[in-house]
C-alpha cells in the first residue's frame, strides 16, 4: 500500500471518499511498525488496541459526515506527552512503569479531532540530549543511515515521520529538540512561539523554554498539526490567549519581497562545508522566489549556549525533584531510611546526562552562586531576545543552518558532552528568545544524509514561517525524498 | 536576672485561607476527609501538571494587606523553594521570595498602661501548604509512614513581622490582633487547633541599652496563644541563663513541646537548608492594578478598630463593653443584628454579654449556634421596654426561649407572664400584704425602712412576679407612710 507516503490532506480525502478506512490505514501502519521497529528502535510503546479502537471510532465519525481533517489519521507522540492509560517513560528508567493517569492538553486536542494515536516514541531521557543516545531504552536509528544518530531529543518523533511509521508526530523543543532531529532525519519540525501550545501534561524539562510542536512530512502537514494543538489553555498559565490563525489558509501566494535576514554570527568560519553548501543553495532558491536577503546581526549569539545550560539545568534540577520514589515511578528502598531511599531511587532511576544536568542546575541556583550564574543568565537571555526583536525590525524571518553538521555516527560524541551541547548552537537562541522557528529539508550531504534549514520568525508569526517554507517546498523536492530504511513502502 | 536583658521578638504567622478550592488547582480544601480524596494531578505533583493561581487567594492576600496597612505590590512573583520531603509532592513549595504581594505594613497593639504601640509588618506572601504524614500505629502498619495530600496545595498567607515586640505579652497582643483581623476579613477560620493559624517566633535577648540584636532562636509551629507565651518565656529564660553562665546563644531552630513546657533544638544554622529559591517559570508575574486594589478596598468588611469607635461613639457603649463585643466577629455581628431591630444598644449589649453568653458558655456553644436568634432576643427586650414584662420575668422568658425556641410573645401569652399594671389589682395585693404582716409594718413605721424590700418581695411573690415592680414600690411606700383609713 502506498498510503504511507501521502500527505495528511491526501489521506483525508481518501478517508472521506471511502477509498480507505482508518482501520485499514491504522493496521497498515501497525504492521509496518511491527516489521521495522526492532531495527530502528523508534517506538517505546505501541498502542495497538487503543489505536484500532480510535480508528474504528474515527471510521464511524467519518461515516456520519462529522470528520475533521485529522480524523482517522495515524499519529504518534514523543514519550514525554501524558496520554491517559498509556505508559509514559520520558525515556527514563525512573518512569519505566509509569502509566499516565490523564491526557496532556495537546493529546486531548488530537483525540477530540479523532486522530489515531499509534504509540509513544523514543527520546533522550527527560528530553536532555541531541542524539537520542541518552534514552534509557537505547538510541533510535536514523532511517537514512542506521549507523547515525537521529538527533534529539525528539529523535523518535523525527525518525518515525522519516521512516513513514506515522503520518505525523508531536515533539518538544527546549533548545532545538524538534528542529535538530528534523534536520537530521529530513522532515519538517516546528517549534512554536513560547505560549502558543499548552505545556499541560507534557513532562517538564526546562519550563521557561519547553514548547510542543509538530514533526511532519511537509509544511502543509505541519500547518494542519499546529492548527490542531495551538491555542490558549486555562491549565497552563504560560499559554497565551491570542487568536490561532488558519495556518493552512495562509499557505497560498508568493513570497516576493519577503525580507530574509542572514545573521552574520551564524555564518562563520568552521561551518561544515556541506551544511554551508546547502544553506547557500537555499539562499539562492529564496532569491529566485523573489525574496530579499538582508544581513542582520545577533550580537549575543556567542553567549547563547552557556546561557541555555544555566537556565535549562537550573529549572530541570527543580522540575525533576518530584521523581523521588515516594508516589510514583521507580523506588529503591533497602530499608535504610528516607534519605537513602531518595538517593538510591534517583541513582538507579536517572541516567548520566540527567544527573549531570541536575548537578549543574543545583549548583547554578545555590546560595552564593545564584547571582553569578542563574541571574546573570537571565539577563543575557533578555539581551538575546532583544537581539532578535531588533533584527525583526528589519526582516520578516531569519534564515540559518539548523545544526553544525549532518547526523553524526552513533557513539561519536557520547564521551564529549561539550561537543554534544554545541550541536544545538543554532537552535538554542530561538528558545531563549521565546520565538518560533522551523526546520525544513534543504538538501543532502554527499553521504546522502539530509540537511535542514532553519527559519526563525517573529513571536506568534508561525504563519509566516509556514508560508515561506511552503513556497520553498513548491520548488524543491527534498522533503518528499524517501529514506532507505523506511517502514512504509513507497 | 532577666531584667538585665531586653527581649526582641519577631513573628512569622502562617494563616491558612478559607478559600473553597486550593491555591493552584480546583480541589476542595475541606478539612478532615478521607486521605488523598481531595487531590488531582496538580496537587499530587504528577509529571506534566502545572499550577494555575486561584484568584480568590490573591484577593484575600490583598484584603489582608490593606487591613494591615501594607503596600500592595503592582507586580509580584512566585518562587520555588526547593527541598525534599515526602509531604511535598513536587520537591519544591511554590511560595513568594523576591517581590511578595504585600510589604511595609503595620498594626497598632495595646501595651502596658493602655498605650498604643506600632508593630511593623515586613511582608505578607502567598504560598501553598504541604501534605501531612501519618505514622502507622497498628501492628500491621507500624514502622510505615503514610502520606495524605488533601492539605497539599491549600493556600497560606505568611505574615512576617518586624522584630518590634519586647515581651511575650506584646507578642500575644499582636497575634490576637492579627488573628482577629483575618477572621473579620473572612480570610481564615482562625482555628488554632486545626492549624489554621500557626506561629513561628524569632526570639533574642540583648543587654539593655545595646543596639545590636542578639543571636536569635526560631521557635517552630506553636498552635495556641498560651503555648506561644510559654514558649517565648521559656526561651527568654534559657537565653538569659546561657548568657549569665558566660555561654553564647547559637542560631538554631527549636521545637516547643507543649506537654513538657520545654523546647529542644531541631537544627542548627549549619544544617539550615539552601532552598535554592528561583522564580517559578510555570507561573507568570502577578500584576495587580490600582483598580483591582480599590475595588477590594471598597468591599473590605468593617474592621474591629472601626467597630470599636462606632460602638463607643455612636452607640454610647462603655469601652469595656465595646471591646468585649468586637473581640469575636460573630458576637459583633449578633450585636449589630440586635441593634438594627431595637435601638437600645446598651440593653442589647447587656443581654448579649450577660444572659446569652452565660447560657452559651454553659452549653459550650458559640454564638453562631445560639438557639436564641437576634430577632428572638429583641422580642424579649421590646416587651421589657413597653412594660409588658419586668426584667426578672424577662430572664424567665429567656430560659424558656432557650429550651423551647418559642417567640417571646408566645411564651408570655402561654405562661400568663404579662405584667400587672392595673393599679387597682396591685393595690389589693399591697393591702393584703400590709394586713398580713402587722409586726413588720410597725417596725417599718418605727424607722426600719430597709423592710421595704420585704414588702415589695411579698407582693411580687403573690403576683407571681407579674406586678410592675416600680408601681408596687411606689404604692407600698405610700401606704406604709400613712395609716390607711380605718386601720387601727
Amino acid at each position: 500500500m502506498s498510503s504511507t507516503s501521502l500527505t495528511i490532506r491526501a489521506l483525508h480525502d481518501k478517508l472521506i471518499s471511502s477509498e480507505i478506512t482508518s482501520r485499514q490505514l491504522t493496521e497498515s501502519f501497525l504492521q509496518e511498525i511491527g516489521a521495522t521497529n526492532d531495527a530502528l528502535n523508534i517506538y517505546l510503546t505501541i498502542c495497538r488496541d487503543e489505536a484500532l479502537a480510535m480508528a474504528d471510532a474515527a471510521d464511524r465519525r467519518i461515516e456520519k459526515g462529522d470528520a475533521d481533517i485529522l480524523t482517522g489519521i495515524p499519529l504518534a507522540l514523543k514519550d514525554i506527552f501524558l496520554s491517559e492509560g498509556v505508559r509514559t517513560t520520558c525515556g527514563s528508567q525512573i518512569l519505566e512503569n509509569f502509566i499516565a493517569p490523564y491526557d496532556s492538553t495537546a493529546v486531548a486536542r488530537l483525540k477530540e479531532r479523532g486522530a489515531v494515536l499509534l504509540g509513544k516514541l523514543n527520546m533522550d531521557e527527560f528530553a536532555m540530549g541531541s542524539s537520542n543516545e541518552n534514552s534509557a531504552f537505547g538510541a533510535a536509528r536514523n532511517p537514512w543511515d542506521t549507523s547515525c544518530v537521529t538527533g534529539g531529543s525528539s529523535g523518535g518523533s523525527a525518525a518515525a515521520v522519516a521512516a513513514r511509521m506515522a503520518m505525523a508526530t508531536l515533539g518538544t523543543d527546549t533548545g532545538g529538540s524538534i528542529r535538530q532531529p528534523a534536520s537530521h532525519c529530513g522532515v519538517v519540525g516546528l517549534k512554536p512561539t513560547y505560549g502558543r501550545v499548552s505545556r499541560y501534561g507534557v513532562i517538564a524539562y526546562a519550563s521557561s523554554l519547553d514548547q510542543v510542536g509538530p514533526m511532519t512530512r511537509s509544511v502543509e502537514d505541519c500547518a494542519i498539526m499546529l492548527g490542531a494543538i495551538a491555542g490558549y489553555d486555562p491549565l497552563d498559565s504560560t499559554s497565551i490567549d491570542t487568536l490561532v490563525p488558519d495556518y493552512c489558509a495562509g499557505l497560498i501566494g508568493d513570497i516576493k519581497g519577503v525580507r530574509i535576514g542572514l545573521p552574520k554570527e551564524y555564518f562563520v568560519d568552521g561551518l561544515d562545508p556541506e551544511v554551508k553548501r546547502v544553506i547557500d543553495a537555499t539562499i539562492a532558491t529564496y532569491t529566485d522566489l523573489g525574496a530579499q536577503m538582508v544581513e542582520v546581526s545577533l550580537p549575543h549569539t556567542d553567549y547563547a549556549v552557556a546561557c541555555y545550560y544555566l537556565i535549562a539545568t537550573a529549572e530541570a534540577s527543580s522540575n525533576l525533584a518530584r521523581y523521588d520514589g515516594v508516589r510514583f515511578g521507580k523506588r529503591v528502598d533497602k530499608g535504610d531510611g528516607l534519605i537513602e531511599m531518595y538517593r538510591q531511587s534517583r541513582a538507579a532511576g536517572f541516567g548520566a546526562e540527567v544527573k549531570r544536568r541536575i548537578m549543574l542546575g543545583t549548583y547554578a541556583l545555590s546560595s552564593g552562586y545564584y547571582d553569578a550564574y542563574y541571574l546573570k543568565a537571565q539577563k543575557v537571555r533578555t539581551l538575546i531576545r532583544q537581539d532578535f526583536l531588533a533584527a525583526f525590525e528589519k526582516v520578516d524571518v531569519i534564515l540559518t543552518p539548523v545544526a553544525p553538521t549532518p547526523a553524526f555516527p552513533l557513539g561519536e560524541k557520547t564521551n564529549d558532552p561539550l561537543q554534544m551541547y554545541l550541536s544545538d548552537i543554532f537552535t538554542i537562541p530561538a528558545n531563549l528568545a521565546g520565538t518560533c522557528a522551523m526546520s525544513l529539508p534543504a538538501g543532502f550531504s554527499d553521504a546522502g544524509l539530509p540537511i535542514g534549514q532553519q527559519l526563525i520568525g517573529k513571536p506568534f508569526a508561525e504563519a509566516s514561517l509556514l508560508k515561506i517554507g511552503h513556497a520553498f517546498e513548491q520548488v524543491t523536492d527534498w522533503h518528499s525524498r524517501q529514506a532507505p530504511n523506511c517502514g512504509g513502502t513507497i | 536576672m532577666r531584667d538585665k536583658y531586653e527581649v526582641v521578638i519577631g513573628l512569622e504567622v502562617h494563616v491558612q485561607m478559607t478559600t473553597r478550592t486550593k491555591i493552584f488547582c480546583g480541589c476542595s480544601t475541606t478539612f478532615g476527609n478521607e486521605p488523598n480524596s481531595q487531590t488531582c494531578p496538580v496537587c499530587l505533583g504528577l509529571p506534566g501538571a502545572l499550577p494555575v493561581l486561584n484568584k480568590q487567594v490573591v484577593e484575600n492576600a490583598i484584603m489582608t494587606g490593606l487591613a494591615t496597612n501594607c503596600k500592595i505590590a503592582p507586580r509580584s512573583l512566585f518562587a520555588r523553594k526547593n527541598y525534599f520531603y515526602p509531604d511535598l509532592p513536587k520537591g519544591y513549595q511554590i511560595s513568594q521570595f523576591e517581590l511578595p504581594i504585600c510589604e511595609q505594613g503595620w498594626l497598632d497593639i495595646e501595651v502596658e498602661g493602655g498605650k498604643q504601640k506600632r508593630i511593623g509588618i515586613t511582608r505578607i506572601h502567598m504560598e501553598e501548604d504541604a501534605g501531612k504524614l501519618l505514622h502507622g500505629d497498628t501492628p500491621e502498619s507500624s514502622g510505615n509512614s503514610f502520606v495524605d495530600l488533601n492539605r497539599a496545595c491549600t493556600p497560606l498567607l505568611e505574615v512576617v513581622s518586624e522584630p518590634d515586640m519586647r515581651s511575650s505579652d506584646e507578642a500575644i497582643a499582636y497575634l490576637k490582633k492579627l488573628h482577629q483581623i483575618v477572621i473579620y476579613l473572612g480570610v481564615c477560620d482562625g482555628n488554632l487547633e486545626e492549624g489554621s493559624f500557626r506561629c513561628d517566633a524569632n526570639v533574642s535577648i540583648r543587654p539593655r541599652g545595646q543596639k545590636e540584636l542578639g543571636t536569635r532562636a526560631e521557635l517552630k509551629n506553636i498552635n495556641s496563644f498560651r503555648f506561644i507565651k510559654q514558649a517565648i518565656e521559656y526561651e527568654i529564660d534559657r537565653q538569659a541563663e546561657l548568657l549569665e553562665d558566660g555561654g553564647k546563644v547559637i542560631q538554631e531552630t527549636r521545637l516547643f513541646d507543649s506537654n513538657t513546657g520545654v523546647s529542644r533544638s531541631m537544627r542548627g544554622k549549619e544544617e539550615a537548608h539552601d532552598y535554592r529559591y528561583f522564580p517559578d517559570p510555570d507561573l507568570v508575574p502577578l500584576v495587580i492594578d490600582e483598580t483591582w486594589i480599590e475595588a477590594i478596598r471598597t468591599e473590605l468588611p468593617e474592621l474591629p478598630e472601626s467597630k470599636y469607635r462606632r460602638y463607643t461613639e455612636t452607640f454610647g457603649l462603655q469601652a469595656y463593653d465595646a471591646s468585649v463585643l468586637i473581640a469575636e466577629k460573630a458576637v459583633a455581628e449578633y450585636f449589630e443584628a440586635c441593634v438594627a431591630l431595637f435601638d437600645d444598644a446598651k440593653s442589647c449589649a447587656n443581654w448579649i454579654m450577660g444572659e446569652l453568653s452565660r447560657r452559651l458558655n454553659d452549653n459550650g456553644l458559640t454564638i453562631a449556634h445560639s438557639p436564641v436568634t437576634p430577632e428572638m432576643l429583641v422580642g424579649i427586650l421590646q416587651r421589657v421596654a413597653d412594660n409588658t414584662i419586668s426584667g426578672n420575668i424577662a430572664k424567665k422568658v429567656f430560659e424558656t426561649m432557650w429550651q423551647s425556641g418559642q417567640e417571646a410573645d408566645i411564651i408570655i401569652e402561654e405562661q400568663g407572664l404579662k405584667q400587672v399594671t392595673d393599679s387597682g389589682a396591685i393595690e389589693k395585693i399591697v393591702d393584703a400584704v400590709i394586713a398580713a404582716n402587722p409586726e413588720q409594718v410597725a417596725d417599718y413605721r418605727a424607722g426600719k425602712e430597709k423592710l421595704i424590700g420585704f414588702f415589695v418581695g411579698k407582693v411580687m411573690q403573690q403576683s407571681k412576679g407579674k406586678a410592675n415592680p416600680g408601681m408596687v414600690n411606689e404604692l407600698m411606700k405610700k401606704k406604709l407612710a400613712f395609716p390607711l383609713y380605718g386601720e387601727k
